[in-house]
């Protein structure tokens, strides 16, 4: 490659008969050739997968021409005009899950968020077996995923389950056994499993936080009168800004596009009141052999998370700047 | 996890990659083309992959043995079968000789990244005439050359507790519907149920569904390939296996969670209920513990009186076939692993370990077969089983309708009445999700 930049080096000196004229190009080439390995691989690994999806999603691809996809039917648009008719059932569908994946994903989100900080807040004080606590608290994070959420899929069976087993058997809590796989009750389990999944990572991201706030900040705010309260309110979260905005975005992202929570829970076809859009994008495309709407569906699904993210990191321009 | 969704849109492409770079390695064995090694994806039939490995070795070392060919086996577990087999259709790289689920015949069947079974074709296998023509009417779409011939037979039975039921004062298993659920209300009783079924899994939803539609006289689909869900027979049939939980009370409404494709089974042999509809599982009966003695199995019972059109159908025709990839450079040796897979001996060897019927019908003269539970089984196969239907949005079909009649569970178990009108409602919304 080298070679082939010497070789042009005349061409350049014709325009501009100046004296470094050799080892100009050659110095503007360099920074290029050591991003080039980056490039290729942000290129093969990021852009060209993504491309092909977009490319997808404007192809007729079903059975009849997976053997040979590249030469199935352009579709133009019609793959996002089926995924945004609302009044057909395709779209309809997509619709409803993706309002249970929005409420899924807020609840989830800020409870995860008060807890991660309610936990950190109350680890931040030295005290006698810290450092168990700590670890106690990071156990869900750290287990593997899968064996974690069918651990909680056996816990929440009707018959055999531990949770009904607690609250009907032991407490006296519910008379009729209910269903957390099945019906209204599975939105809540899938929370609630998916908190308890989720909620270290906060606290292990603010705990890091915190430990850069000095100490003297709360002395000064403590002798100006302010209590508990006062202190997380007046110091500990403005100072955590920056973190909870990296933090907040992390675990939005994760848990909108969630699957493997749903999917070890439910398998392969989720309850209606649980139909997270990743289970149903996956069904609508590889269970029913239908790849070029699934694509459209994912890159509407992309198109809204760019929006969002977008909107996001822009709202807080403004302000990152007061703390910079 | 951003990626994983995309994943789901271009796994085939990634896959594609993937199997590229697998396949190659096969050619290193491959030398001369009369002794060439071929690639065997075998589906998951034993009790784990590596004891499929270990029951399928010894029969691949014999036709090494004669013939020259190796055969390198690799067991595919059943939750990526479906999706390594369109990778392979995508890439045109993949194995040489795979095992395919019957019913996802006429579908892959129209991918045209299988081998065709013509007449001539079929000669050099021994011929169409030695299948069970049962077997061989679920290998692909009728009136086109199929695309697979059939390794595995299976078909549903109503295995009965024969204890339960001298407890209870029943003489004989139902016959009817009628009498299942007068048998399943005398068995019934605190803890214990009539009849268990396997209502969160999709398969198994969709598969009682056909049946009982044909019963009926419904068909999901016209003879010109049209899908046609909403008929009155079909939410008839539907209806009537609802409820089962919700109106007869046979069912134990726990049931409705039942996904795993075990659950229902495991409560039959435990005891806690009394019947079951499933295809033969002797062994795996066997393995949870149940008394042979107390194995009791008739055919699924049957409307009475008959509805008008109504078809004498009690199961379909389940099982494993075997089919030969297209893009495979060595076709002749290819047909003749798929004779040696479907000799008698092979054929005795396999289907008795694994507890399923052979797909030809000189195998049945082993001893291992003559028994009441397989003429049982042979008898359904043979005389009341019908394919699924035979068109290329059968695995479409199968998750839609599967899928409604999960939630439909679902509602019934938690206490809301499902009704002719939601049954109907959810079949529409089912066909528009349909596509061409």
């Amino acid at each position: 490659m080298v070679d082939t930049i010497e070789r042009s080096a005349p061409a350049a000196a014709r325009d501009q008969p100046r004296p470094p004229r050799r080892r100009r190009p050659r110095r503007e080439a360099l920074p290029y050739l050591l991003l080039a390995p980056a490039i290729l691989f942000e290129l093969l690994i990021h852009i060209v997968p993504m491309a092909v999806g977009v490319y997808i999603s404007l192809l007729r691809l079903t059975q009849f021409y997976i053997h040979d996809w590249r030469h199935a039917p352009h579709a133009g648009a019609a793959n996002y005009r089926v995924a945004l008719n609302f009044d057909h059932s395709i779209g309809k569908s997509l619709l409803h899950s993706f309002w249970v994946t929005v409420a899924y994903t807020l609840l989830v989100l800020v409870i995860s968020w008060v807890f991660g900080l309610a936990g950190a807040v109350f680890t931040q004080h030295s005290f006698r077996g810290r450092g168990l606590v700590r670890t106690a608290f990071l156990i869900p994070y750290a287990l593997p995923m899968f064996a974690a959420v069918i651990t909680w899929n056996f816990m929440l069976q009707r018959d055999t389950g531990a949770v009904n087993h607690i609250l009907v058997d032991q407490l006296h809590v519910a008379h009729n056994r209910p269903f957390w796989l099945i019906g209204p009750n599975s939105f809540v389990s899938l929370v609630i499993v998916a908190v308890w999944r989720n909620w270290p990572f906060a606290f292990l991201v603010i705990t890091a936080g915190l430990q850069s706030i000095r100490t003297d900040l709360y002395e000064a705010a403590a002798l100006d009168g302010a209590g508990v309260i006062g202190q997380i309110r007046y110091v500990t979260l403005p100072m955590l800004r920056p973190v909870n905005r990296v933090l907040i975005l992390v675990l939005f992202l994760w848990t909108f596009n969630d699957f493997t929570t749903p999917y070890t829970l439910f398998g392969k076809s989720a309850p209606h009141q649980a139909d997270l859009i990743s289970i149903h994008i996956y069904q609508s495309s590889f269970v029913t052999w239908n790849f070029g709407t699934g694509s459209a569906m994912s890159v509407l699904l992309l198109g809204f998370l760019l929006v969002v993210t977008a909107g996001y990191l822009s709202a807080f321009r403004g302000r990152s700047d007061d703390y910079a | 996890m951003r990626s994983r969704l995309f994943t789901a849109a271009i796994t085939t492409t990634l896959l594609a990659v993937t199997l590229a770079a697998c396949s190659s390695s096969k050619k290193d064995g491959g030398g001369k083309d009369d002794h060439p090694t071929l690639t065997y994806w075998a589906s998951n039939q034993g009790t784990s992959l590596e004891n499929d490995k270990q029951i399928l070795q010894p029969h691949l070392d014999a036709f090494q043995k004669q013939t020259g060919i190796k055969v390198n086996v690799e067991v595919v577990p059943w939750s990526d079968l479906l999706t390594r087999i369109l990778g392979a259709a995508t890439s045109g790289k993949g194995p040489d000789v795979l095992n395919i689920g019957n019913t996802w015949s006429a579908s892959l069947q129209a991918t045209d990244a299988f081998t065709q079974f013509d007449d001539a074709a079929m000669a050099k296998i021994g011929g169409k005439d030695r299948f069970l023509s049962g077997s061989l009417s679920a290998t692909g779409a009728p009136g086109k050359p199929p695309t697979a011939v059939p390794l595995y037979s299976l078909a549903y039975g109503l295995y009965y507790n024969k204890k339960d039921f001298a407890a209870a004062g029943i003489a004989k298993p139902p016959a009817t519907w009628t009498e299942l659920v007068a048998d399943g209300q005398k068995l019934t009783k605190s803890g214990h149920w009539g009849l268990s079924i396997e209502g969160g899994s999709v398969s198994e939803n969709i598969h009682a569904a056909f049946t009982l539609s044909q019963q009926q006289g419904g068909s999901f689909f016209d003879d010109s390939g049209k899908a046609t869900f909403n008929t009155p027979q079909n939410v008839a049939a539907i209806k009537q296996y609802i409820d089962l939980i919700q109106k007869d009370k046979i069912t134990n409404p726990s049931d409705a969670e039942y996904s795993k494709g075990t659950e229902a089974l495991s409560d039959y042999a435990t005891g806690k209920s009394s019947m079951v509809i499933w295809q033969a599982s002797a062994g795996s009966l066997k393995q949870l513990g149940m008394n042979a003695a107390d194995i009791g199995v008739a055919p699924v019972p049957l409307p009475d009186p008959m509805p008008s059109g109504g078809k004498k159908v009690t199961s379909i025709v389940a099982g494993i076939n075997l089919a030969v990839f297209k893009g495979s450079k060595h076709q002749d040796a290819d047909l003749q692993f798929v004779k040696y897979m479907t000799s008698t001996p092979v054929q005795q060897a396999l289907n008795k370990t694994y507890g399923s019927l052979p797909t030809v019908n000189d195998a049945y003269s082993d001893p291992a077969f003559q028994t009441d539970a397989v003429k049982t089984f042979k008898d359904i196969l043979s005389n009341t089983a019908a394919p699924m239907p035979a068109v290329a949005q059968e695995s479409q079909y199968e998750t839609l309708v599967g899928t409604a009649m999960n939630n439909l569970f679902a509602d019934a178990a938690t206490g809301k009445s499902v009704t002719d009108a939601d049954i109907a409602k959810a079949l529409d919304a089912a066909q528009q999700q349909l596509t061409s």
